[in-house]
């Protein structure tokens, strides 16, 4: 580390355990004014953990924290706050029920003179609007209530919060992950303007693109140690990959061909809220099925119409040419379909429950024997082998969901649903915040799915992936679809330009 | 709590039981037992079989109608309705076996059947009619309850039950009363249910995430239906034992104790959040309920002083449950 360039923050022998697990052994690393420092580690690996210590919301066991030179304490988020360092975290976490503009202000609402006096609505008004066009976002949202924002917009009004704290230090923990193209591009964008600023940025990331289009240096962890900080320019992706999974990664896109069987699937004249045209496609046996498009252009909408879980009319639902009725998504799960939700907090996961409860809540009959009681063990055994092949970490099923990182929480969702044994898989943003590793485990898994005869449709904002594990993307926007493509004509300018209408 | 109790069923070892560990899940338990070793040096009446045995017997109705009440919570509801129900239970099965004459096997059925009607009655608004939190379509139950429990007879109390009735309140096997081995089988069955059932299971994921539970195929609304329906059932049987305690349904029976089933089910480490909570607890709760009124009553202390403690031991037991969950987030 050179003398010179003084460190903004720097922090030395980090550690930190819950209970027996010993997350963090023993970390370094410093963050220099105007430079993007990127964490890159398995899921699991500490990340979260260690930028949970920086802002105060979890207590370090032992360590020391060095802020412009000097020894810190930070006990609460309130004193990360005050020295200048703002955070953006894994999970959303805004206040629904509030307006952008007062989430964006929570808990430091500008007043119109002293400190006891009313609040200055206009002001934060107009300081909203300010950094939400930073942002490049409509300034006009500033006035909705956050529930009705989709997630990626939800993300935007995050990071537009740390914006308006006037940071020296902003961490952004997967910032990206639930974000469109379009989106991604205008945060990219703004990282560097805050970068030209003299702002620090810490970026949690597992996408490999990213890190290298936007990182300066790069700090690699690994079981709770740091492997190694390195510069992003001088080195290989591939060598990262390396330190970060302890070996080398043969594919990154493990695509297999199957030959093409007879239609499986079909969807007729079905109407999603909140549009007018009716939406129609068929999958058939043997192929992967990608849907793309901008966030809110109506995919998650379009599954969830499918999957009966919001209301929707006249559309008509055939596997294997039945026509199957579906009113509740409990007709579709004894349909034989399953939808791998999006939003794990949210729609997927009781996070007060244990993994194996998590795992087999979709499919309790099968657990329930003649005596009207469930099979414990079965549920364990059934849990467990589950957990062996998504390599959930740690793989102790007693832990309830919530102290699982989120990559291996999103794995539980995955797990939730295999374990229904469905016909018909819609997976949303299924490889959201998961570490390269374990993509490709989610990807063989969808290979093994179409090879024992389940049709798969893949809902993706990532194109690389559309593109590397589909054999026909459609694209949505505006709630219909504007292009059907092989994959072998398919680009990534094709699908953006379908998607944005064009 | 619960972790333990599912692994002992699980035949596997617990990993990490640290001493602190066992502590902060065994609060409720570990306070049980000192409030019994602080009122066994205060007062030498206390621990006698007599004595025990009498504070089996005053726990009974509370325990069952906060076993009742545990489901509810667990789903992140509550039932205001449970001490009403009591009442029109009992005044409806007295019409029908004092007034009327009829079988006391038919009053019986009656009991449980109106206390059932009306937690069904409470699911509905719930769930059909969609009133925004069961606070409130309970809330309605609870007035009108009381208030037919008060028309019925116009205010005036129905004495006389049949032996049959009243066995269940009254009588005993040996020392213990029949009323306390009722519980007892009662949370055993509730155990099971709870732990071991699809529905039981249901209860919790409710609670936990209604929109994952409902994704998941969980018939939401029929889960909650059942859940308000048991508590009304539950109300009805603690009905019976109260009638065959003191001989007698008034219209004012069960006056406010769906606020000690509460504070059985909040002792007892159920979180009001849903998704969290024990068959076991509860009934830890409701002990420790019984336990500290009745040894204040042997140390004369006033009721108005009891209600100002027992006020403080609620708080001091959520608090000690607020405490530990910081503790498992920050440590
Ligand atoms: N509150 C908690 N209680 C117990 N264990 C926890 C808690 N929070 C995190 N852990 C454990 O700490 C480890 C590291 O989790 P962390 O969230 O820091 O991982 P991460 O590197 O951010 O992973 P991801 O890429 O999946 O987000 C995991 O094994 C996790 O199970
Ligand atoms: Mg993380």
């Amino acid at each position: 580390m050179d003398v010179e360039t003084k460190s903004l923050l720097e922090i030395r022998g980090i550690k930190k355990s819950f209970d027996q697990n010993h997350v963090l052994k023993g970390i370094d690393f410093d963050v220099k004014a105007g430079e993007v420092h990127v964490l890159l580690g398995e899921n699991g690996a500490g990340k979260s953990t260690l930028i949970k210590i920086l802002t105060g919301a979890y207590q370090k066991d032992a360590g020391e924290i060095y802020w412009e030179g000097r020894m810190v304490d930070l006990n609460t988020p309130v004193d990360a706050m005050n020295i200048g360092i703002a955070t953006i975290y894994q999970e959303l976490n805004l206040i629904p029920q509030l307006k952008v503009y007062e989430n964006i202000f929570l808990g430091r609402e500008l007043k119109r003179s002293g400190k006891r006096s009313l609040l200055d609505h206009n002001a934060m008004h107009e300081e909203a609007k300010r950094c939400l066009k930073m942002l490049g976002q409509n300034p006009n949202i500033a006035d909705m209530q956050v529930s009705r924002l989709g997630i990626g917009q939800q993300q935007l009004v995050e990071v537009a919060k740390a914006l308006a704290l006037d940071a020296k230090l902003i961490i952004m923990d997967e910032p990206t992950s639930s974000l469109s193209a379009q989106e991604v591009d205008q945060l990219y964008k703004c990282v560097e303007s805050l970068k030209a600023k003299g702002i620090a940025i810490v970026f949690i990331s597992h996408r490999l693109e990213e890190i290298r289009r936007l990182g300066d240096r790069i700090t690699i962890l690994r079981d709770g140690f740091k492997i190694d900080t390195l510069q992003v320019r001088t080195t290989e992706t591939d060598y990262w990959i390396e330190l970060m999974v302890g070996r080398s990664l043969d594919e990154k896109f493990p695509k297999q061909n199957f030959t093409l069987g007879k239609e499986g699937f079909r969807v007729e004249g079905l109407e999603v809220e909140g549009t007018q045209e009716p939406v129609e496609f068929s999958v058939r046996y043997g192929e992967i099925i990608g849907i793309s498009g901008l966030v809110g252009a109506g995919r998650t909408e379009l599954a969830r119409a499918i999957f009966g879980a919001d209301s929707s009319k006249n559309g008509k639902i055939f596997i294997d040419g039945k026509e199957v009725k579906i009113k509740s998504p409990r007709d579709a799960i004894n349909s034989g379909i399953a939808f791998i939700t999006e939003d794990r907090k949210g729609e997927g996961l009781l996070l007060d429950q244990k993994l194996d409860f998590n795992i087999v809540m979709a499919n309790m009959k099968k657990f329930t024997g003649k005596s009207r009681l469930i099979d414990l063990n079965a549920i364990r055994e059934e849990s467990e082998n589950y957990i062996n092949e998504l390599k959930v970490r740690p793989n102790n099923l007693e832990l309830n969901a919530r102290n699982l990182s989120g990559g291996n929480q999103q794995k539980i969702v995955i797990a939730k649903w295999l374990c229904t044994q469905a016909k018909v898989f819609i997976f949303d943003e299924p490889t959201r915040g998961i570490d390269v590793g374990a993509k490709v485990e989610v990807y063989r898994l969808m290979n093994r799915l179409v090879e024992n005869g389940a049709i798969v449709i893949m809902i993706s904002s990532e194109l690389p992936e559309i593109l590397g594990m589909c054999d026909r993307v459609l694209v949505m926007s505006e709630g219909k679809f504007t292009a059907n493509f092989k994959i072998e004509d398919a680009s990534q300018e094709k699908i953006m330009k379908a998607a944005t209408g064009g | 709590m619960s972790e333990i109790v599912v692994q002992k069923e699980n035949g596997t070892v617990k990993k990490n039981l640290t001493i602190k560990n066992i502590l902060s899940k065994f609060a409720p338990l570990i306070g049980l037992v000192l409030l019994v070793v602080v009122l066994t040096v205060l007062s030498d009446r206390f621990l006698t079989v007599n004595n025990v045995m009498n504070i089996a017997r005053q726990s009974s109705i509370n325990s069952l109608l906060a076993i009742g009440m545990l489901l509810p919570i667990l789903t992140a509801g509550i039932d205001l309705s449970v001490g009403s129900v009591l009442a029109i239970s009992v005044m409806l099965m007295g019409v029908t076996t004092v007034n009327m004459g009829s079988n006391p096997f038919i009053g019986i059925l009656v009991c449980l059947g109106v206390g059932s009607g009306f937690g069904w009655f409470n699911g509905i608004l719930l769930t059909k009619l969609r009133l925004p939190h069961p606070f409130i379509s309970t809330l309605g139950t609870m007035n009108i309850a009381r208030g037919i429990a008060l028309i019925i007879t116009a205010a005036a109390p129905i004495a006389g039950f049949p032996y049959m009735i009243q066995f269940m309140g009254r009588e005993f096997v040996g020392p213990i009363p029949v009323s306390f081995i009722l519980v007892i089988a009662v949370y055993v069955i509730f155990h099971i249910f709870l732990t071991r059932t699809q529905t039981g299971r249901y209860i919790y994921a409710i609670g936990g995430n209604p929109e994952a539970a409902r994704l998941s195929g969980i018939n939401v609304d029929r889960v909650l239906i059942i859940v308000y329906t048991i508590s009304g059932l539950m109300a009805g049987l603690a009905g019976l034992v109260m009638v065959g305690r003191v001989n007698s349904a008034f219209p004012l029976a069960g006056l406010s104790y769906e606020l000690d089933a509460i504070a059985a089910v909040i002792i007892g480490g159920a979180s009001f959040l849903g998704g969290v909570g024990t068959v076991w607890g509860t009934l830890i709760g409701a002990l420790i309920i019984a336990v500290l009124r009745n040894g204040l009553n042997l140390l004369n202390v006033s009721a108005d002083f009891q209600m100002t403690i027992i006020g403080a031991v609620i708080i001091a037991a959520v608090y000690v449950d607020v405490l530990r969950q910081r503790k498992n987030k920050k440590k």
